[in-house]
């Protein structure tokens, strides 16, 4: 579980994250979701410890975050956009991260099977495609069984059959007992993955729950709708919530 | 251990990918081949040597640091999602950029007179004396750009302030002491510029280097007033000290800025 209290961040004179309150549940595929500028990337930049809020609490797992990075040894991330550094072999990059975690077990690099990137890997990372890039990406955050997957747009700039292969693997994960958080526009693609909905607007929470509670209480029976639903105007849900 | 270790090492290797710090060293050995043969060793050539240093490291220093923060800055996201806290990973970046910088200028400097069997020569201890100054005003000019670059996210805005800083230090400075000393007239002027010469650290290291020749004539106004005021020795400590804390200053700020940075 994972439980945020008055998360506050600005940048500059904008209010990003506005005491924002939340609970993610352990186990479950929560789809973070919301309009442009509503606060999803700094939410998850700040539950890594990337942005630091002026004010809250978070708490994993039931340990207060307090500023060491120890947690992080259980948190895969998939950034938004990744730039590595292009001298480094895939291979390298991953070996490095695992010495970083200070774990001596080997890189689980499934992935990177199913992607079919076994020979990518032996590359440079400066030559490989941005799709490519974004695979080894995927494969970096899921490398190192983690407990909590933190995953920011990442389907953006896949091609279908890697979108196939990524969802089944977090699917898999979900199964083995990982939370994942996941942000996303295209709400299709969280259709069959989101267990629970975390909608963001104004950087608040407006809305928090399972997926069937958010059809049933929108009128909506797909999630695509339910949210546009959300985002119109009105916003008939929060009177009922 | 190895973790900060292993994170010098990612940032040493792209410290030297961008060439530049090759091909500082060879345009100051070029220098330095070209001085000693036209003006056949000696103190001139180290002095003629002394204001290449002055001019080029700072510069180098300068817009590579703040270079290689923003360059960083992606890596450094990927770095900060692992288990490392962001104290090692700033000393990575820091000694990952200061220590090839500072090298490759010694190497540079050096390398014509030991091609020439000069390292040991009459003026050995001078050489190495500016071979030293050279790699403290690496450190020390890399620490500022770490500040500049950390503090200012817009890398057109970090550059022109970095090339501000070094126009000032470099270039406008001697001309600011003038001016300092044509305003002050008939007061007093010891303390002013004492003072100055202390906000500058490449007047501090030239002016360190001077003290120790015999070119006692290009120590400029705040050099003569070291060396009147605390004398050759003390005053070469003095001004080592004030080196160092210039060293220390801008690191503590940059660190700082670093800890409490968003990425």
């Amino acid at each position: 579980m994972i439980v945020t209290e008055g998360l506050t961040k600005r940048f500059g004179k904008r209010v990003v994250l506005d005491g924002l309150s939340a609970r993610i549940a352990t186990g479950r595929i929560t789809a973070l979701l919301g309009p442009n500028g509503a606060g999803k990337t700094t939410f998850l930049k700040v539950l890594l410890g990337l942005a630091r809020p002026e004010a809250g609490r978070i708490a994993i797992a039931g340990e207060l975050l307090d500023g060491s990075p120890e947690y992080r040894a259980n948190i895969g991330y998939m950034p938004q956009i990744v730039h590595f550094p292009g001298h480094l072999r895939g291979r390298d990059l991953l070996s490095m991260v695992q010495t970083l975690r200070g774990t001596t077990v080997k890189p689980d690099l499934s992935l990177a099977e199913a992607f079919g990137l076994t020979e990518e890997l032996a590359r440079p990372l400066g030559v490989l495609s941005g799709g490519t890039r974004q695979k080894i990406n995927a494969v970096l955050a899921f490398a190192f069984t983690p407990a909590l997957l933190i995953l920011d747009e990442p389907t953006a700039g896949l091609d279908p059959l890697a979108c196939r292969v990524l969802k089944d693997r977090i699917l898999a994960e979900r199964a083995r007992g990982t939370t994942v958080v996941i942000s996303s526009h295209v709400l299709a693609e969280l259709e069959e993955l989101a267990d629970d909905v975390l909608f963001l607007a104004d950087g608040k929470a407006a809305w928090s729950g399972a997926v069937s509670e958010l059809t049933q209480k929108t009128g909506e029976h797909n999630l695509e709708r339910a949210v546009a639903r959300l985002l119109g105007g009105g916003m008939p849900y929060l009177a009922v919530a | 251990m190895t973790t900060t270790l292993r994170l010098l090492l990612l940032v040493v290797r792209e410290s030297l990918r961008g060439r530049w710090l090759i091909g500082l060293a060879l345009l100051l050995a070029a220098l330095g081949e070209l001085l000693l043969r036209f003006s056949g060793g000696g103190p001139t050539t180290l002095v003629s040597l002394l204001d290449v240093v002055l001019i080029l490291t700072p510069l180098i220093g300068l817009v590579v640091g703040t270079m290689q923060v923003h360059h960083a800055r992606e890596v450094t996201e990927l770095l900060l999602a692992q288990p490392i806290a962001r104290g090692r990973l700033f000393v990575a970046l820091y000694l990952g950029t200061a220590i090839p910088l500072a090298v490759s200028v010694v190497v540079g400097l050096l390398a014509p007179f030991a091609w020439h069997g000069l390292l040991f020569g009459a003026d050995g201890m001078q050489l190495l004396g500016l071979a030293g100054a050279a790699a403290l005003l690496a450190l020390i000019t890399t620490a500022m750009a770490f500040v500049i670059a950390l503090r200012a996210d817009d890398r057109v805005r970090a550059l022109g302030i970095a090339l501000g800083i070094w126009l000032v230090t470099a270039v406008l400075w001697d001309g600011i002491i003038l001016l300092t000393a044509m305003l002050l007239a008939d007061r007093p002027i010891e303390v002013p510029l004492l003072i100055m010469l202390a906000l500058n650290p490449l007047d501090i290291a030239r002016v360190l280097l001077l003290l120790g020749s015999d070119a006692a004539a290009l120590l400029g106004y705040t050099g003569a007033i070291v060396q009147r005021a605390l004398g050759g020795a003390a005053g070469q400590v003095a001004l080592v000290g004030l080196l160092t804390l210039w060293i220390l200053v801008p690191w503590t700020l940059a660190s700082r800025t670093f800890r409490r940075k968003d990425f």
